[in-house]
């Protein structure tokens, strides 16, 4: 098993990749242009000049044929133009990539808690099966997993920013402060991953339980290793590589959850822009963002893929 | 059923909020939509159970009110979803290869988009409006359903019983009806039922963002922002928003695991 | 000299549908450097005797009589679960029936070698010197590379003879196989029990071989030990159970061996009924409702026959061999 399946596995997901943020492409231009209402008209607001409207027309290209608009696009995006922010006038991208880091900080730290609280509370429930502790982690799964994270996010806001005043209420932190910015992201990743944590401790509990009845596990048993051991370098290795895929796909979910989080926390990021930039009919940010999310959801799947080749030596030699 | 404890809460839940939503104008007297300029920030209290909001209005009738809206959209759109997905689903399940791989395909991309990407996508379509709303619950809940259709479908097609009707002359709308549509119900109105929870989100999470229901009409996700925007003033108003779309979401999806686990436990772990 | 002593072992599992003996009244015992085989249809007790002289019986299931001894001077159910741990895999080794499933996918074969001998107080380097070494005794091939390698890369009877390997390691006085060869196919079925036997008399171990093959119980085993619901219905050397079976069980399972039939027949013979229920046991002998040769003595639960030397069966007709042996 060389490095050769691997990197002709990493090109089929390239591909793949490629593909997907093609039809994303074409979906966003066929909306934006079935879009009721002249663009350049919306931007510029009421009171602009007929002249001023054409003018920024000429400049967003909208004269031309409907197919050379497209051609320019999807080129433009392939060589990282995604076109000129109308009102700032600074590159879509540069704007986009600005707000990047706050939403991949706040996923990062959904992810930390959901992995951090879910895996040990889904292998003790496996562990103690039947039992309170069990029963109880269920319950709160499930519970955690039906409120919505919007609501979980503005109660995090009301207990612990606003009446309690442990933590900050609103923005990223200072910049260049890392304790700060890592004390404003605690309770908006909260409200991102608490749901997941409930997703990630029924699924660890279910895998854990099939793998513990595995007759390897048994095999390992009649060996007397010690029980610990057992639990946790022989089975929860195992039960956890379905929460790698999980994570990779609950991705996508987490970004709809930043949108609330970063709403309501009024931090910079992805989400509030796109929201904003619809909210304000600003177009070219509105598709460049959901470029830039997209690309960076199927670039997640493809790590989530190789974190399980990494963990799972049967994938690996699967590769290619 | 009765006998698990969680089940009967998440009966008693949803009982709760459908009783308060029926009996609504009964219940609390106050109009949900008048403002009074002088009763601003009430504190709860024998007046006003829930308190009032910045514009005055007496919270426990708008939150009520608000469970109307909740539950019409919720058992409306999934209604529509339902039927929309068992359509779609014996289409691709009975129907000729190539549209049943188109559809896994377009159900495939509609579910990796994320929802709230989605749901503001339709508003610049359609505008803020309920109408939104339940075209976003459709997009998010079709694909579910139709594909366990197919599944069903599919697995049922090739039954001997079904060979049999059509080698007797049974018309295709006739198999569908009599001999494949009663079996595939029963799982996908669990289903339904453990999805209304995330209808409710859906719903309350757009008229929180200002996507959904338009205001005066009173919608828990509207009070929500009501509170959200004057969180420092009062925390009455995002509490009286809160707690109905906790006690929903929690009811319902109690309630949806016990039947899943009493009548298919095949559906666990999905 | 035994290594393992079983006398009047008597296993339960509480259930929802009531009390399962599985075990009653097990006894034999398992001499120094021999193979023992434990035959039987399934369902009759073989992996409940297994888990509890382990100690790895289910949280529902406990010893309610008899005694394991081990080496004459242990008493396993009484051993503490620590004590008991440090015995597995040390003195007493397993191997288990599905060569598919009995490594651990996600770690490396060198890995859980190393793991098996961590209470063995060598040196990284000497645990790997040995783990190569046993993978060469059960011809691996390249048995240096194959410790970085995994369970997936392996053949099933590859795998199966690194179980063997890894149940080897640390010279067990005894090795309990559970039916090791049942998922292979023939050849490897073959050449796995010749390789057991070789290990086996290399390293000096007892064998405790369950089986529902006759054909490999036969060529492998010294002494075999019959059971039936949960019960050793006859014991003795190989050749005394095969040549003169003294229990009307084990003359109908000799009889239906497929290998044994001497000419084509339509239908393989089978014996007619099932294993009574465990949760209601019957009273008297308990294969009586199976039984040709019933009659009204089998009311009363028979007393263990010493035929010949070291050859028993529990039937009232143990003594007369004759009657046993006639076909119904």
């Amino acid at each position: 098993m060389g490095d050769c399946p691997i990197l002709a596995y990493a090109l089929k997901r390239l591909v793949l990749a490629i593909v997907i943020i093609s039809v994303a492409m074409t979906l966003l231009f066929a909306m934006i242009y079935l879009i009721p209402g002249d663009p350049a008209k919306v931007a510029l607001g009421p009171r602009a000049t007929p002249e001023m409207v054409e003018s920024l027309r000429v400049r967003m290209g909208l004269d031309q044929p409907i197919w050379v608009q497209f051609w320019r696009f999807y080129s433009g995006v392939w060589r990282g133009d995604l076109g000129i922010e109308v009102l700032s006038g600074r590159p879509v991208l540069t704007v986009v990539l600005e707000q990047l880091p706050y939403t991949l900080a706040l996923i990062a730290g959904a992810i930390s808690w959901s992995v951090a609280l879910g895996i040990p509370l889904g292998c003790i429930a496996a562990i103690k099966r039947g039992g309170w502790v069990d029963r109880v982690v269920g319950i709160v799964s499930v519970a955690v997993i039906a409120v919505p994270s919007f609501v979980i996010a503005i109660y995090a806001l009301l207990i612990f920013a606003v009446s309690l005043r442990w933590l900050p209420a609103i923005g990223a932190g200072e910049p260049g402060d890392l304790g700060d910015q890592l004390l404003h992201l605690i309770l908006p990743s909260l409200a991102v991953g608490l749901g997941w944590v409930g997703y990630i401790a029924r699924m660890v509990r279910a895998s854990m339980l099939e793998v513990l009845e595995a007759s390897h596990i048994r095999t390992a048993r009649a060996f007397g290793l010690p029980e610990n051991q057992i639990t946790y370098s022989y089975a929860l290795r195992i039960a956890i590589l379905p929460t790698v895929t999980l994570l990779g796909v609950g991705v996508g979910q987490m970004l709809s959850s930043a949108v609330f989080a970063e709403i309501v926390f009024a931090r910079p990021g992805i989400g509030k822009l796109v929201y904003d930039s619809i909210l304000t009919r600003n177009y070219p940010l509105v598709t460049g963002s959901v470029l830039v999310t997209t690309a960076f959801f199927v670039f997640v799947n493809v790590i989530a893929d190789l974190v399980i080749g990494a963990l799972d030596p049967r994938v690996r030699s699967g590769f290619g | 059923m009765l006998r698990e404890p969680l089940g009967v809460l998440g009966i008693s839940l949803v009982l709760l909020v459908v009783l308060g939503a029926v009996f609504a104008d009964f219940l609390a007297s106050a109009d949900p939509s008048k403002i009074s300029p002088r009763n601003r920030f009430s504190s709860p209290g024998f007046e006003h159970l829930a308190g009032t909001d910045q514009l005055g209005r007496d919270l426990f009738s708008r939150v009520l009110h608000g469970g109307q809206i909740a539950l019409a959209v919720a058992l409306g759109s999934t209604a529509v979803s339902l039927l929309i997905g068992m359509v779609l689903g014996l289409i691709a399940g009975y129907g000729p290869r190539w549209l049943d791989n188109l559809l896994i395909l377009v159900f495939d991309a509609m579910k990796s988009f994320p929802t709230v990407m989605l749901a503001l996508a339709l508003v610049t379509l359609f505008g803020p409006s309920l109408t939104a709303v339940v075209v976003v619950v459709i997009l998010v809940n079709v694909p579910g359903y139709a594909r366990i259709i197919r599944t069903q479908t599919i697995a049922l097609k090739s039954a001997e019983y079904v060979t049999a009707a059509q080698s007797m002359g049974a018309s295709t709308a006739r198999v569908l009806r009599v001999h494949i549509l009663p079996n595939v119900i029963g799982p996908l109105l669990i289903l339904a039922s453990m999805d209304i929870p995330v209808v409710i989100a859906i719903e309350a999470g757009m008229s929180f963002l200002g996507l959904g229901v338009r205001p005066p009409t009173p919608s828990w996700g509207a009070i929500l922002n009501d509170g959200f925007a004057n969180i420092r003033e009062s925390y009455w108003i995002v509490v009286a928003g809160g707690i109905p779309i906790i006690l929903t979401t929690l009811g319902f999806t109690f309630l949806g695991e016990t039947l899943r686990d009493v009548f298919d436990p095949r559906l666990k772990g999905r | 000299m035994s290594v393992l002593s079983v006398n009047g072992l008597t296993v339960s599992f509480t259930t929802d549908g009531g009390t399962l003996t599985a075990l009653r009244d097990v006894s034999f015992d398992i001499p120094d450097q021999r193979i023992v085989g434990v035959v039987g249809e399934s369902g009759c007790g073989k992996s409940t005797l297994i888990n509890a002289i382990l100690g790895l019986l289910a949280d529902n299931g406990r010893i309610d009589a008899g005694s394991v001894l081990f080496q004459n001077d242990r008493e396993l159910t009484r051993l503490g679960d620590s004590d008991m741990r440090a015995l597995r895999g040390q003195r007493i080794s397993t191997v288990f029936q599905d060569p598919m499933g009995a490594l651990n996918p996600v770690l490396s074969v060198g890995h859980q070698m190393i793991n098996v001998q961590y209470r063995s107080g060598r040196s990284k380097a000497e645990k790997i010197a040995r783990a190569v070494e046993m993978l060469r005794k059960v011809r691996i091939p390249d048995a240096d590379t194959a410790l970085s390698r995994y369970p997936h890369q392996f053949s099933g009877g590859m795998k199966q003879r690194i179980a063997i390997a890894m149940a080897l390691m640390m010279e067990p006085a005894l090795l309990i196989a559970d039916e090791p060869t049942t998922a292979l196919d023939a050849t490897l079925e073959v050449a796995t029990i010749e390789l057991l036997k070789e290990l086996q008399r290399d390293i000096g171990c007892s064998v405790l071989f369950i089986s529902h093959h006759l054909g490999v119980i036969a060529e492998l085993c010294d002494e075999v030990i019959v059971m039936y619901a949960g019960e050793v219905v006859e014991r003795g050397t190989t050749r005394q159970v095969f040549n003169d079976p003294r229990h009307p069980y084990t003359f109908r399972l000799l009889d239906c061996d497929p290998a044994r039939q001497h000419q084509r027949v339509r239908h393989l013979p089978t014996i007619p009924g099932e294993i009574p229920d465990l949760r209601r046991r019957p009273e008297g002998c308990i294969f009586a409702a199976r039984c040709h040769r019933v009659h009204y003595a089998c009311m009363r639960t028979p007393p263990v026959t010493e035929v010949g030397n070291g050859h028993a069966a529990r039937c009232w007709l143990a003594g007369n061999p004759e009657t046993v042996k006639v076909t119904a």
